[in-house]
């Protein structure tokens, strides 16, 4: 029998029985589509974090106060100075103080956000844009000046009809002058109104909002991608030195570079989608033993059917080929209904719930492959009971 | 020529612990162009020996040369081959696939065709179905045929690859009077037609219809016959019909 003969035969005798084959290939369909839904969910916020951390800025070098239990901060203006004047990898620097909770007052109305206190590098390693008016100059921060940026956000929650640009706000107690608009930069990978800021020079924030003078992070740009690794010792011992530790005393401070954060970032995201993955894996098993369940099945019931075939020529291997591509055919056929539903539910996902999917082609190879040995696998063994039927026992089957 | 030849045939089964002869030591020859009953009583061997004639069963002695071809030694894929090429099978049963057209019922024996022949399976099983007078029938399925067209579909599938001979399980017993005389003019034809026939049968009248009769009992041949008054099918489907044309309509007189 050619192979053209034996998928026709195999597939109407699959279309014979729509409902049963339906049913018997349910279980593959729904462990192909969730194994594809599963990995498409999370390579898809794995994407978009990365997306997200890359647009944090280019060549980003960040250094912060360490996490866990030893927390001071030790981060100070001089640390800054010391590394702008030291550092031979960085191309632009800044500091960054964070005010949560703050009440803006302006136009008519008043909003509660997050006050930055940063320098004129910051847009340029955030590469985020001032959309209009200008950020802050050199001489802002030596001067303290009271000018303040806006983000899109709070732009629009305090000057909802007019242009802010020259207008004044207060911030606490202290009156400044609007002077630019960021441009809109949307949420985060934590889903965070990255818009919802206000902006400040470093230098009036330290000295006219706060009390305390400590620096939240210092964020850095290296001069190139290559030499992020030396750019990043480098600051380490710059400010190791400044801090005056000791040699093998532990740092009070943590130095990240961008890939180490996509790095911590997406770890979670991937190992959550390896156990998705896995679990929806599982299904297809189950599913695989659901179709051998039914030809074993199919087998008994169809001895008949057999044994008339043996009696007009069928050879045994004719017989152990036809269940054979029947049960492949049954799971392929599952197989690509699950990657149409899979396909369907990724796009419902990201349309209706926004979250953020991405179908892969090789995740749908793979499965479409896995289907297919899932198919001959458990296909085998009621095939083989199939085809080692002995002719006049089948023919006298009842 | 002797299409069929038989020397010794031993068929001995083991069940448990004890030995049932079934068919204990036949000889039998069969021309070209025969029409042979097998007839004799449940457990006389005749269903052993069907088996054994269609290959799909070895005998355990013995020698089965088949249209020229020693048998005894073949694999079980050159008895599937010889049952191909050289064996239209009829069954009490039937045995068609269900849900399966009558068109491609006929179609089987040539889907697992080896000798590479060249000829459209369609147009053959077509040609066939039309000989039988199934020309209208092709795309019904077995249940919404008769018996006697289903017989008749299993008949054209039979001979659809021109085998060596037909071979008949009891072809007539679940078919009523009209459709066994229908079924019996189709074979008569078709051994007009040159073509050898063998054919199980528990009914002596079904058997005046052939040409030979073989009578077993006990695992052997009793007698061996030729039918002196042989009737034909086809007079008497006539007479049949007109007689329950007759009666049909002093019913719808009274």
């Amino acid at each position: 029998m050619t192979f053209a003969k034996l998928s026709t035969a195999s597939l109407r005798s699959i279309f014979r029985n729509k409902m049963r084959s339906f049913l018997t290939s349910l279980g593959i369909i729904i462990g192909v589509c969730s194994v594809i839904v599963m990995v498409a969910v999370g390579s898809g916020s794995q994407a978009l974090i990365q997306k997200q951390i890359a647009a944090m800025g280019t060549n980003l070098i960040m250094v912060m106060p360490p996490r866990g239990p030893r927390t001071a901060n030790r981060l100070t203006m001089a640390d800054i100075q010391k590394l702008r004047t030291e550092s031979s990898y960085i191309s632009a620097i800044t500091g960054e103080v964070r005010m949560g909770g703050t009440n803006i007052v302006g136009g008519s109305s008043y909003w509660s956000t997050t006050v930055y206190g940063v320098e004129p590098d910051y847009i340029v390693i955030k590469d985020w844009p001032v959309q209009s008016g200008t950020f802050f100059s050199d001489k802002d921060i030596t001067s303290r000046a009271k000018s303040a940026v806006l983000g899109a956000t709070v732009a629009a929650k305090l000057f909802p009809d007019q242009d802010p640009l020259g207008k004044y706000i207060r911030i606490g107690t202290t009156p400044f002058t609007v002077v630019g608009l960021l441009a809109v930069k949307g949420a985060n990978a934590q889903g965070a109104d990255q818009d919802d800021v206000v902006m400040v020079p470093l230098d009036t924030a330290l000295n006219r909002l706060m009390v305390d003078g400590r620096i939240n992070s210092i964020e850095m740009s290296a001069v190139s991608e290559s030499l992020m690794t030396a750019a990043q010792s480098e600051v380490t011992s710059i400010l190791r030195e400044s801090h005056k530790l000791a040699a093998g005393a532990d740092s009070d401070f943590d130095v990240m570079n961008q890939s180490q954060i996509i790095q911590t970032a997406s770890q979670t995201a991937q190992t959550l989608t390896a156990l998705l993955a896995a679990i929806a894996g599982v299904s297809l098993i189950v599913g695989g033993i659901g179709i051998m369940n039914i030809m074993l099945v199919s087998v008994t019931e169809r001895t008949r059917e057999i044994g008339i075939r043996m009696s007009v020529g069928a050879r045994k291997r004719d017989i152990l080929l036809q269940f054979l591509s029947e049960s492949v055919f049954l799971s392929l056929l599952g197989g690509i209904i699950g990657i149409l539903l899979a396909l369907a539910v990724a796009y419902g996902l990201q349309r209706f719930l926004k979250t953020p999917t991405l179908v892969s082609p090789s995740v749908i190879a793979a499965s479409v492959g896995f289907a297919a040995a899932v198919g001959i696998f458990f296909g085998f063994y009621p095939a083989r009971k199939a085809a080692n039927l002995y002719p006049i026992d089948a023919l006298r089957h009842e | 020529m002797a299409i069929i030849e038989l020397r010794g045939i031993k068929r001995h089964y083991l069940v448990g612990e004890i030995t049932i002869k079934a068919i204990r030591g036949i000889d039998l020859d069969v021309e070209t162009g025969e029409f042979v009953a097998i007839m004799g009583p449940s457990g006389s061997g005749k269903s052993t020996l069907m088996n054994t004639l269609g290959c799909l069963d070895k005998p355990t002695e013995g020698s089965y040369t088949l249209d020229g071809l020693e048998t005894s030694k073949a694999t079980s894929d050159e008895f599937a081959d010889i049952r191909n090429d050289k064996i239209g099978f009829v069954f009490q049963g039937f045995n068609l696939l269900s849900r399966t057209s009558a068109l491609e019922n006929v179609e089987l024996p040539l889907l697992y065709d080896r000798s590479g022949s060249k000829l459209n399976p369609k147009a053959r099983a077509k040609a066939a179905l039309e000989e039988v007078g199934l020309g209208n029938r092709l795309d019904h399925m077995p249940n919404q045929l008769s018996g006697g067209q289903q017989q008749r579909v299993a008949i054209a599938r039979a001979m659809v690859k021109d085998p060596a001979f037909i071979l008949a399980d009891e072809p007539t017993g679940n078919l009523d009077s009209e459709m066994t005389l229908e079924v019996m003019s189709l074979f008569q034809k078709l051994n007009d037609s040159g073509k050898t026939v063998v054919m199980v049968t528990h009914e002596p009248d079904v058997a005046l219809y052939t040409k030979r009769v073989i009578a077993m009992r006990d695992g052997a041949i009793v007698s061996d016959t030729q039918v002196k008054d042989r009737r034909k099918a086809a007079d008497d489907l006539a007479a049949w019909k007109k007689d329950h044309a007759q009666l049909a309509g002093e019913e719808a007189a009274t």
